[in-house]
């Protein structure tokens, strides 16, 4: 059977299961449309944590900029995984001890003020809606590539699905959904590595692969053949970044506290039914997440050794078929600036912008390209994305591996869009409408405004796939910039600064986020032509900026608590409260 | 305040666990991988540049075991000061 013909028979068989476990896992309260009725295992836990965690970006491109970016693809590597350290050292135990559905809940009550909830809600609803932009791009990529369908109809069908198991099952269908996500997507993602790593090294194990010696007779490391051959191209050796150091450092620290305090991660730990099943389950899904973020600069390093050795100097009209399937959909561009016929490789842009293809082809059949060339010696412009995608074809692995990487693909998107629409979807049902407008409100009714608003926000969604802005992991990063200086901040103090008040809190948020959304705005939409480390403050790039936002935010919150009036007793009480693992299941007064 | 000492005592037993893991979590990043990374750059790993393991495996190994120590640990802490959860359902 061919990739085409298999890829629709996985795709087809793992929406059915994963509709399956949405009508079997329905929800039937708020308790458990919001948090699955606080009834689930930590390890189940760990992986639905760890499929709602890993994206479209994770998945799909991560492997592909770190393939590009050789050494600087640690920001990813690192600010994606170490951030669980701290969700699980200083966040996840304590919430869970709060015991309540929301992460705008704990900070409505820690600050026992309606407007800290709401604008809690608001930065919410702004990182999860950047967050979820990324996603549908992804579901779309996936679609248009795989199933040859437009990426309008993929993002339906995308949006069809996640509605089925998001608006029925709530947290409940969500969690189980995203337990079978994380087992397609891991398998999707290390069957091919593993294949990879054993052609290039005869090693099976990627993460040894990657020091391991290739198998050319060239006696030399994958690292050190990539080193090699990339100098001789005239790029930066691999191992080495060309990103600043502090700017490195910068965007790390700003992925990592973003990681801690992102809404859809958080709420997860609110599912388990104890405090020492809330660490127990950072544990597990940091494990499982490792997993796959231990294995993608593998996959990046052999993508980029695989991709030059195909491609570099090749005869247009004899290179394989994928680099002309990706042509067609525009992801790939090539300009024979020196008229050899042949593909050169080579630093630098090849030709300005995105490319932009005319009607016509050459005569070797490939798409002129109507942008103006540059002057560098460079002939191939290639999209990031795809390089995951593409991985299987370029290794010319078996058609099922190719057909497996497109479900696992989808199951990252899905899984992560589904939490992401959970949040927002509670947040305005519970924060927004129960809390603030219609406290009367019955727990029936909360659970359909839960379904309605759920319903709009994957509408919303759907759009920002269909008409996408930027490549999905750097779109991702500016959510995390927003997280790191607004949400965690709060929370942070809100569990060890007993002292820290209203007032504090809600002018530290809004001075951190307001602060980090203008230097994004800035430099990436306002003056995009003075985005450069020239420009930045500290050397700061857009991405690192919610490090400093964040530190921003901490400051104005510390220096304002002690400035306004101390906190009320009862709210004291809440603190050493959630400080206590005992008693979680005790209500209490608030 | 309540002030309740064998809560403060078990607070700072918290604390205190929590800024060892978090020094080490500092030191296997933003130490190692990042800071350092030039140094350590110049000792061979199994094939590896030292700093460049760091950055893109090492830490991450670290990070889960850091974790299940924090685990482990505090739930003998929890029994030693009487607030574990194991009898809550």
């Amino acid at each position: 059977m061919d990739a085409q013909t298999l890829t629709y028979i996985f795709v087809f068989l793992t929406f059915g299961l994963y509709i399956g476990i949405a009508i079997w896992a329905r929800a039937s309260s708020t308790s458990e449309f919001y948090v699955a009725g606080g009834g689930v295992h930590p390890i189940a836990n760990g992986m639905a944590t760890a499929a709602d965690w890993m994206s479209a970006a994770s998945f799909i491109s991560m492997a592909g900029i770190i393939s590009f970016m050789g050494y600087d693809g640690t920001i990813y590597l690192l600010g994606w995984t170490g951030g669980y350290v701290i969700l699980a050292l200083l966040l996840a135990p304590y919430l869970r001890k709060f015991g309540e559905f929301t992460v705008p809940d704990f900070i409505g009550t820690r600050y026992y003020s309606s407007a800290a909830r709401i604008v809690a809600v608001i930065a919410l609803i702004a990182i999860s809606f950047t967050y979820i932009a990324g996603q549908m791009r992804g579901v779309g990529i996936v679609f248009s590539q795989f199933l040859n369908i437009p990426i309008t109809w993929g993002v339906v069908v995308g949006m069809a699905v996640v509605f089925m198991y998001a608006v029925l099952g709530g947290m409940k269908g969500i969690t189980y959904t995203q337990v079978a996500q994380y087992c397609v997507l891991i398998f999707a993602y290390l069957v091919p590595a593993i294949f990879i790593s054993i052609m290039i090294t005869g090693v099976p194990l990627p993460q040894l692969g990657l020091g391991a010696t290739v198998l050319d007779g060239s006696g030399l490391s994958v690292l050190g053949k990539l080193d090699a051959t990339l100098v001789d191209l005239g790029f930066a050796p691999y191992t080495q970044g060309l990103k600043s150091k502090v700017d490195v450092f910068a965007i790390t620290l700003a992925l990592m506290i973003g990681t801690a305090g992102l809404p859809h991660v958080i709420v997860r730990f609110f599912t388990v039914p104890k405090v020492s099943d809330a660490r127990r389950s950072a544990g597990y899904a940091l494990l499982f997440i490792a997993i796959l973020y231990t294995t993608a600069p593998a996959v990046g390093a052999f993508a980029r050794l695989n991709f030059i050795d195909t491609v570099h100097d090749e005869r247009y009209t004899e290179v394989d078929s994928w680099f002309k399937s990706w042509e067609d959909i525009g992801l790939i561009g090539w300009e024979d600036k020196n008229k050899d016929g042949r593909i050169q490789y080579h630093p630098g842009s090849p030709f300005e912008g995105r490319p932009t293809y005319s009607d016509q082809r050459r005569e070797d059949g490939s798409r002129t390209i109507t942008n103006p060339p540059t002057s560098n010696t460079n002939e191939v412009y290639v999209d990031r994305d795809i390089m995951v995608l593409a991985n299987p074809e370029i290794a010319a692995l078996p058609p099922w591996v190719i057909a497996l990487v497109a479900a696992g693909g989808l199951a990252a998107a899905l899984s992560t869009a589904a939490g992401l629409l959970l949040v927002i979807s509670t947040s305005v049902s519970h924060d927004l409408i129960k809390k603030t407008f219609a406290k009367n409100l019955s727990d029936k009714r909360e659970l359909l405004a839960a379904r309605l608003s759920a319903a709009v926000a994957i509408v919303i969604a759907g759009y920002f796939g269909i008409f996408p802005f930027g490549f999905v992991a750097q779109v991702v990063a500016f959510a995390f910039g927003l997280a790191a200086a607004s949400l965690f901040p709060a929370l942070l103090l809100g569990i060890f600064d007993k002292r820290m008040n209203t007032a504090g809190a809600i002018s530290g948020m809004i001075c951190g986020l307001a602060f980090t959304l203008i230097y994004i705005a800035y430099f990436k939409f306002m003056a995009p032509e003075l985005n450069n480390a020239e420009h930045w403050w500290f050397g700061i790039s857009p991405e690192g900026i919610g490090s400093i936002g964040a530190a921003i935010n901490f400051a104005v919150a510390f220096g304002i608590s002690r400035l306004t009036a101390p906190v009320p007793a009862e709210v004291l009480n809440l603190v050493e409260n959630i400080r206590i693992p005992k008693g979680v299941n005790e209500p209490h007064n608030h | 305040m309540t002030g309740n000492k064998n809560n403060d005592a078990y607070w700072r037993a918290n604390v205190r666990l929590m800024l060892i893991l978090l020094a080490i979590w500092f030191t296997v990043s933003f130490g190692f991988g990042i800071l350092l990374v030039d140094w350590l750059n110049q000792f061979q790993f199994f094939g590896f540049k030292f700093g460049f393991w760091w950055a893109q495996q090492g830490a991450i190994y670290v990070f889960v075991i850091l974790v299940f120590v924090y685990t482990a640990v505090m739930r003998r802490i929890d029994r030693k000061f009487g607030v574990s959860d194991e009898g809550d359902h």
